[in-house]
């Protein structure tokens, strides 16, 4: 498929709404896998980084979850392009701003990416809406179990699956979750969580990982070693501490309904009313206010058929997919500013009212 | 403790003392303000240890010239690239610089060794690979001791061994 007609349809994150819940918006796995006998993309030379991308593409194709897929290299991809799968978390920045002979391959349900020639030969990866781990573990290890029936990966019995960074060593796996936390955020608690879940040996980033800022309340939090300890132990030590932040972030929601309704009422109604009638915003702006909606959502303030809205806005409301929508490719962020309100304001048109009073607060 | 710490990534003394602890390990990493800030540290939003981790545990008295003039014989990827990169040249190098990486893999993993999902083609490759490393060297011992029966046996063997891998 093209990368047009992969951007027109629906993703994961964008569609699935049966599997959407609160405070878990996504759960991600990825797998570094590297080819025996080449250098790695980093160390390579172009025409070894171009003969790898080749090779790897067409065993990628092979399999059968990608059969239906987006297999581009990133020099046939333009600038917005890119910028949209960045938004749409199926290739990193690094990828997307990397030399000759980089590539990936996407499915048509946009559940799976493979990244060629990032960081290591090979990045596999699964998007899953909601709380998923063990889903997305069980998917992501067939794929690279039938990847590995025709790829020369490079391992080592006694350090594992060998990385471009020795960081990724061993599993080479990185699970993460994608958290609303906007309660902990409101009640100032994020800093002594990040700390708590930094001794837990587990990373706390921004929405669009290392540096990205946490805007909307959004925050991904992952495993960061990777060797001495199998698959299913960092997937089992990752969703107790998931689980356990899911907790304090509906303790911190009771804490605040209970110390002054009102003030988070006011918060989500004005979120609401912004949404429905600005005509300019900035991006940051705009995760701020649905993430209130979100938590509107939550409080059952808007009905929870709203909530694939929502989620579907916190990516569509992105700078890249702002200008593809209005069929541009580049603007000052003013414009583009006019732009995201026109279209917000299109949307919540239509959006259900608040209804505050079943939670005994007219 | 006369002497105050020196940040561990430039020379002047440490203020902020981070402590992690991964599975009863402590690690613990000394900052002054000023990298402490660089590093973001102090910022919930992003900050990894592991990345400090590696800096800290590349300790100078490792960096004799002996260590520094080690080549990859694959790739001619040096202990220097690694310092400037922070990554390696290519799956060989893990062996070129397994002595420099074995302190740091203790620093920064759960555990230096892997205990996870094992491809079972990669890992067959390797045993081959393995046997036949060992095979030959029989071979070259028994043709230098004379015992040519023996050698024979060994390269009948050996070229069955090449034959599976190819």
């Amino acid at each position: 498929m093209t990368i047009e007609s992969l951007i027109k349809s629906r993703s994961e994150l964008t569609g699935a709404a049966s599997a959407k819940c609160p405070i878990v918006l996504m759960t991600r796995i990825r797998l570094a896998r590297n080819l025996s006998a080449h250098a790695f993309p980093g160390w390579a030379e172009r025409d070894e980084r171009v003969a790898v991308l080749a090779d790897c593409r067409n065993a990628i194709a092979a399999t059968a979850p990608m059969k239906r897929s987006l297999n581009i290299a990133v020099e046939d991809m333009n600038p917005l392009q890119r910028q949209i799968l960045v938004e749409r978390h199926l290739i990193s920045r690094e990828l997307s701003g990397s030399k000759q002979g980089s590539g990936v391959v996407i499915n048509k349900e946009q559940n799976f990416s493979v990244m060629i020639n990032e960081e290591d030969h090979l990045r596999i990866q699964t998007l899953r809406a909601g709380f998923q781990l063990k889903k997305a573990w069980n998917a992501i290890n067939a794929l690279d179990s039938t990847l590995e029936e025709t790829l020369n990966y490079a391992f080592s019995p006694r350090v594992g699956y060998l990385t471009a960074c020795p960081t990724n060593l061993g599993t080479g796996m990185r699970a993460s979750a994608m958290m609303h936390l906007p309660a902990l955020v409101i009640a100032g608690q994020m800093e002594k969580v990040v700390r708590a879940v930094n001794q837990l040996g587990m990373v706390v980033r921004g929405l669009f990982g290392e540096g990205s800022d946490a805007s909307g309340s959004m925050f991904q939090i992952s495993n960061q070693t990777t060797l001495g300890e199998s698959e299913n132990d960092i997937i089992k030590r990752l969703h107790s501490v998931l689980q356990s932040i899911v907790d304090h972030e509906i303790n911190a929601r009771g804490k605040l309904l209970e110390a002054d309704a009102s003030k988070l009422f006011d918060k989500i109604g004005r979120a609401y009313g912004i949404l429905q009638n600005s005509h300019q915003m900035s991006s940051s702006e705009a995760m701020n206010l649905l993430s209130l909606l979100r938590l509107g959502i939550d409080l059952e303030v808007f009905a929870d058929s709203n909530r694939a809205t929502v989620d579907r806005l916190f990516i569509e409301a992105q700078p890249g997919h702002i200008l593809h929508a209005a069929g541009k490719d580049a603007l000052e962020s003013s414009e583009r500013d006019v732009l995201r309100a026109d279209y917000l304001r299109q949307e919540f048109a239509s959006f259900d009212s608040p209804n505050f009073k079943l939670n005994g607060n007219n | 403790m006369a002497s105050p710490l020196k940040c561990d990534l430039c020379d002047n003394s440490a203020t902020v003392h981070l402590t992690q602890i991964v599975n009863n390990k402590v690690h613990k990493v000394d900052l002054c303000e000023a990298c402490a800030q660089a590093k973001g540290v102090t910022d919930p939003s992003g900050f990894s240890l592991a990345d400090l981790l590696i800096k800290a545990s590349l300790n100078p008295n490792q960096d004799s010239a002996a260590h520094r003039a080690l080549r990859c014989e694959s790739c001619g990827f040096t202990q220097g690239d690694f310092k400037k990169h922070g990554r390696f040249g290519c799956p060989q190098c893990y062996d070129t610089f397994s002595d420099m990486l074995q302190p740091m893999l203790e620093n920064m993993h759960k555990g230096p060794v892997h205990v996870g999902k094992v491809p079972r083609r990669a890992l067959d490759r390797k045993q081959l690979q393995d046997r036949l490393t060992k095979l030959e060297t029989e071979l070259q011992e028994a043709v230098k001791a004379e015992r040519y029966e023996e050698a024979a046996r060994y390269r009948d063997e050996i070229n069955e061994v090449r034959q599976t891998v190819s």
